[in-house]
């Protein structure tokens, strides 16, 4: 099953695919295009993963000061920089490398504490698609990635659908694409995460309890580009799901 | 165990703060002499400019009296005093002048962390444990004092260890709302602390830590060895 959160006359509905829309947890069967949709669950803790694809790694090396990790490179967000499907992402207006990250989030079914990695999949309550903006024009060498770069109101894109654990039989085998107006730009598959998801449980449950609606963005593979004002910047993952975002300027917000 | 996302439909369980509990690194002058000319040098490379913030997350929140378990392998932990200002009303792009109108009450806060020496890349594990960020009981900010003349104390089993003022930071509470706020809003029930003093002090299992606020309140926890429960 295929879960979202939308908005949709005047009030906030749970709601599931449908052959034409989505059908509201009331009843009423709605097209894609006349809903707001938000992130597909109540957001707890957001997880985000740096460097966790190889080629990716490889990419970003020449900024890194060390090459090698003993541990998976995590760190937080606030599911208040979280806007869902269709959303509008800003872009300010003196930053020269902003670019989109499309990742496979891992959503927390239930309470993990100490999780070993043989029975980390049975904490997982589903998938859904992440594209988390970095703009790296304000990148500081101080708890990187500081929050100016990460954690920015609009900048991290979640949806459309919250796909069910059991829908999914193979998380490790899921091609992920980004299309900048339709061009192909970045490609992977999650069989090339370097932690992978069982592994990032069993880490992340070591010292924190994990808890329902919490999610883990798992990184992102090489072929990250700046993105401009007016694109539109599609993440899709196979079998889980087609996340669209525009691009726009500060001039939306009031800014000069 | 069943792990259905029909669940997550429901709003998380009730928990104290209602937003997310940021932390402000290095804003307290001592705090930042403490690094000296590491500031220059591989790999921070420059000093701080923006704000430099962190999350503690919700499984990290404790509250008075609650037991915070120090880690199997390590011996000690950093003790951070810090106030927390609660936001009342969300906080975009505020000015200096009436950053504070976004405040709704002070709380102090144990910013409790695993000692590291390093601030490039820490990892989640030296401040994101559970239990890891004790906070106090609010005090509305009319009733509070003026947040940028404020005390700081730590106290380790009753014995003062550390006195600090609030006063002289690098950013003081507004300028912080204003610097913050121009990149990421705050929402009501967010709680932004202004920093940890330099030098925090560092306690064992089996000891008693207090941080304390003159005029703000007062937040006592015992450290216990990891399996000792």
């Amino acid at each position: 099953m295929k879960h979202a959160r939308v908005t949709y006359a005047g009030a906030v509905h749970a709601a599931v695919a449908h052959a034409d829309g989505l059908q509201l947890a009331d009843g009423r069967v709605v097209a894609e295009d006349a809903v707001v949709w938000l992130p597909p669950f109540e957001v707890g803790t957001v997880i985000a993963l740096g460097l966790n694809y190889a080629d990716h790694l490889k990419e970003l090396s020449k900024e890194l000061t060390v090459t090698t990790q003993d541990e998976p490179l995590a760190f937080l967000k606030s599911a208040s920089a979280l806007i869902g499907h269709r959303g509008h992402t800003r872009r300010p207006a003196d930053a020269t490398f902003m670019h989109y990250e499309c990742e496979l989030a891992v959503v927390i079914g239930a309470r993990a504490k100490n999780v070993k990695r043989a029975e980390a999949m049975r904490f997982v309550a589903g998938y859904t698609v992440a594209n988390d903006y970095a703009v790296r024009d304000y990148l500081e060498n101080y708890y990187r990635p500081n929050l100016r770069v990460k954690n920015r109101d609009t900048g991290t894109v979640i949806g459309p659908w919250l796909v069910d654990a059991a829908d999914v039989p193979d998380p490790h085998a899921l091609e992920l694409r980004t299309f900048v107006n339709g061009r192909v730009t970045q490609q992977g598959n999650t069989r090339d995460l370097m932690n992978d998801i069982p592994a990032l449980i069993e880490y992340l449950s070591s010292f924190m309890t994990l808890d329902r609606g919490d999610v883990i963005l798992t990184g992102t593979p090489d072929g990250v580009v700046n993105v401009n004002v007016g694109d539109e910047v599609v993440t899709e993952i196979e079998g889980i799901g087609r996340l669209v975002n525009t691009i726009v300027g500060d001039a939306v917000f009031g800014r000069a | 165990m069943s792990a259905s996302s029909h669940t997550l439909l429901q709003a998380p369980s009730s928990l104290s703060p209602r937003g997310t509990v940021y932390g402000t690194l290095l804003n307290f002058r001592d705090a930042l002499q403490a690094l000296g000319d590491q500031v220059n040098a591989a790999p921070y490379k420059a000093p701080p400019k923006a704000p430099v913030l962190y999350i503690k997350p919700r499984n990290t929140w404790a509250a008075e009296g609650d037991a915070i378990v120090v880690p199997h392998d390590v011996d000690e932990l950093e003790i951070g005093v810090s106030i927390g200002l609660v936001i009342g009303h969300s906080a975009c792009r505020v000015d200096e002048a009436s950053a504070l109108s976004h405040v709704s009450h002070l709380v102090v806060v144990n910013d409790i962390s695993v000692p590291h020496a390093s601030y490039y890349r820490p990892s989640m594990r030296f401040k994101c444990r559970d239990g890891f960020c004790p906070i106090g009981t609010p005090v509305p900010l009319k009733a509070a004092s003026d947040p940028d003349a404020l005390t700081l104390v730590v106290e380790i089993d009753g014995r003062e260890v550390q006195r600090s003022s609030s006063a002289g930071l690098i950013r003081p509470a507004r300028r912080l709302l204003a610097d913050v706020s121009e990149f990421m809003t705050l929402h009501p029930g967010d709680i932004l602390m202004i920093g940890v003093p330099g030098h925090a002090p560092r306690a064992r299992a089996g000891q008693r830590v207090t941080v304390a606020v003159p005029g703000v309140g007062r937040l006592s926890n015992i450290l216990v060895a990891e399996g000792a429960a």
